[in-house]
């Protein structure tokens, strides 16, 4: 009889509570403040978990008692720790960040509302990596999705209704896609259950139910990773939301879509051996590829510094996916290591930008000159968020694009590994681009003005994470040890 | 819109009562027959939306104020996850309610009649709340801006 580690289930339900708390406090300050503590505590717990998880193998927990495959049961393995840790890190930096930049961005008296969509969506994140049950992931899903439509409708633009409504579609089709794909899976095993249902899948794996069930997931959980060339609500809702919850959900909620996909594919499909039976591999790579370079070379264009970095979001993805693509150990690791390295750099530049925009009251190129000599702190964080992005070595973006290329030459597919360096180039044209704005041009010309003074609350948010994207960039093998672990373990079927 | 016709007014006055007290019978009725926390929910916001159809929106608004189904919204949820917390607390795990009675049929019974009244809060203040966001919008832009957020609450 397994046990119930009764830390498992509170990871989920103290944010879950937490957020109707602040319902009834109905004051921004009270809101924030229990936000803070949750989100803080959630970090200590994530931590232990992870600890735990490493040390002593899966932790466990069954709701209401229920044995599983009938009841739903929860489930933390090294992959699924590893993403709890950067959903509980990210919420933990980015809510004391929040209070001021939220305070300058929306309605006073909404802003217990936002607090409460935060604390609604972490937990929803939190979630969906930690349930071993298929529809109860869908559930979160839901949850984690509706609080983030209505974070990015409190955007100050007019537009971020449009763009929270375009969201809002797009993703309610993928999570149809993934309840239907569930559907038809539950139909042929009867089961929910992951690990049960990956029992079941060879012995039905080559009947048409499951391969469309698989076609569901694959384009109903693409949707909501943004994977190109469904990325499409994507660039908006990073533009028009307001800036701690672009950071937010950049860092966090395309990467728990990325945790998903790797679920069905190797862990519920695990026994099945999906990439030689389908044509996966080619598909997956080719759209990885088209997102790296495409959405690059849009990114390139963009005068907006939000949507330049919404663009890179897509090329980033594109990464991720490559690596799956491979389905090989390494490729893994590489996906796995990307997305948390990802999640630290990308982090950096969003709270960076939401800095810029606090304190300038400006986010396109032209009006940004010289804030590299107004802001210098700040800047600096921006730019080793950006040498990140391009994989500079030293920082976090180095680390995983090396094992990237490590694993496609391992794979024996040295284009791949060559159009990996290609496309990075792409990202050198726009860092330099806001590198160039920030420092070079103009230089005779007095440098933005700064409206308000940036207060330390956010400008210590920002150089957290960006001193670990360059702690995890120099000392990478503890992050590489959990990747490899992980991959390890998706590929040895459960 | 608001109906003059004095015969719809006057039946409505009559039915909405008995509308609650069907909601009350399918709420704590549900784990005998058929209802339980979601249908009691949408009973108990019908007869609401009833009212708001006939008398005007405003009229309703002054019976059930947004704040009122601000606090029904979240007090559902607690009273959900709150039970799972003092099962927790009891030594079983989350929402294992044979812990909360004497025996465990007592438990399990106490335990999804809380859960289902919770259900049926969120469930019947989220309805009205969705109701009177569509409702009063136009008319008064604020009140329907103001209230766009609450959906978002979960059952």
């Amino acid at each position: 009889m397994l046990t119930s580690d009764p830390w498992l289930i509170l990871l989920v339900v103290v944010p879950l509570l937490a957020a109707p708390v602040c319902v009834l406090l109905r004051n921004a300050t009270a809101a924030w403040a229990v936000a803070l503590v949750v989100s803080w505590s959630i970090f200590g717990i994530a931590v232990k978990l992870l600890i735990q998880v490493l040390e002593q193998g899966e932790v466990f927990y069954r709701i209401g008692g229920w044995d599983a495959p009938w009841g739903i049961e929860y489930k933390l393995d090294p992959l699924g720790a590893f993403v709890v840790v950067i959903i509980a890190t990210i919420g933990a930096v980015v809510i004391p960040y929040a209070k001021k930049s939220v305070e300058n961005e929306i309605q006073k008296e909404r802003i217990y509302l936002f607090y409460t969509m935060m604390l609604l969506c972490i937990s929803g994140l939190l979630g969906i990596t930690v349930t071993g049950d298929a529809f109860n992931l869908f559930v979160f899903l839901e949850i984690s999705s509706l609080s983030s439509y209505v974070l990015i409708s409190m955007g100050q633009d007019r537009r971020a209704l449009t763009a929270a409504y375009r969201y809002l579609i797009m993703g309610t089709i993928g999570a149809t896609f993934y309840i239907i794909g569930v559907g038809l899976m539950y139909q042929m095993t009867g089961s929910l259950n992951f690990a049960d249902l990956s029992t079941i899948m060879p012995a039905i794996a080559d009947t048409r139910t499951v391969l469309a069930a698989l076609a569901f997931l694959t384009v109903g959980i693409s949707l909501k990773l943004a994977l190109f060339p469904l990325h499409m609500w994507l660039p908006n809702a990073y533009t028009f939301a307001p800036s701690a919850v672009t950071a937010f959900l950049a860092a966090t909620a395309t990467k728990v879509s990325l945790y998903v996909l790797l679920r069905i594919f190797f862990t519920v499909f695990g026994e099945v051996d999906l990439f030689a039976t389908f044509p996966l591999q080619p598909v997956l790579i080719g759209m990885a590829l088209a997102g790296m370079f495409l959405a690059s070379l849009s990114a390139i264009w963009q005068e907006n510094l939000k949507r330049m970095m919404a663009y890179s979001s897509v090329a980033q993805i594109g990464y991720m996916v490559l690596g799956v693509a491979l389905a090989t150990e390494a490729g893994l690791a590489g996906g796995i290591i990307h997305l948390f390295n990802h999640a630290l750099v990308k982090g950096t530049a969003f709270l960076a930008i939401g800095a810029i925009i606090y304190s300038t009251g400006a986010v396109t190129l032209r009006d940004l000159r010289g804030v590299g000599k107004s802001m210098p702190l700040l800047m600096a964080a921006f730019i080793v968020a950006g040498l990140g992005l391009i994989g500079v070595p030293l920082t976090a973006g180095f680390v995983s694009k090396w094992q990237l290329v490590t694993a496609t030459l391992e794979a024996d597919m040295w284009p791949l590994a060559a159009l990996i360096l290609l496309s990075s180039l792409l990202a050198v044209i726009y860092v330099w681009r806001i590198f160039e704005v920030a420092y070079l041009r103009d230089s005779h010309l007095a440098p933005v003005k700064i409206i308000k003074k940036l207060p330390l609350s956010m400008l210590i948010p920002t150089w957290i994470l960006a001193l670990a994207s360059l702690y995890f960039g120099t000392h990478a093998t503890l992050t590489m040890d959990i990747a490899h672990t992980a991959a390890r373990q998706l590929m040895g079927g459960m | 819109m608001i109906f003059k016709a004095p015969l719809l007014r006057v039946v409505t006055k009559i039915i909405v009562p008995p509308i609650i007290l069907f909601a009350l019978y399918v709420q704590f009725h549900g784990d005998f027959g058929p209802g339980g926390g979601f249908q009691a929910g949408v009973i108990m916001a019908a007869a609401f939306i009833l009212y708001g159809l006939v008398y005007g929106v405003s009229t309703a608004r002054q019976a059930i104020t947004a704040d009122v189904t601000r606090v029904i919204l979240a007090l559902g949820v607690l009273l959900f996850g709150g039970t799972g917390i003092v099962t927790m607390l009891m030594g079983a795990e989350f929402l294992d309610y044979s812990v909360l009675g004497k025996t465990p049929l007592a438990g399990q019974h106490l335990g999804i009649l809380l859960i289902e009244f919770g259900v049926g809060m969120t469930v019947a203040g989220a309805m009205i709340t969705i109701f009177f966001a569509f409702a009063g919008h136009g008319k008064d832009g604020n009140i329907a801006l103001d209230q766009e957020n609450e959906g978002g609450g979960n059952d």
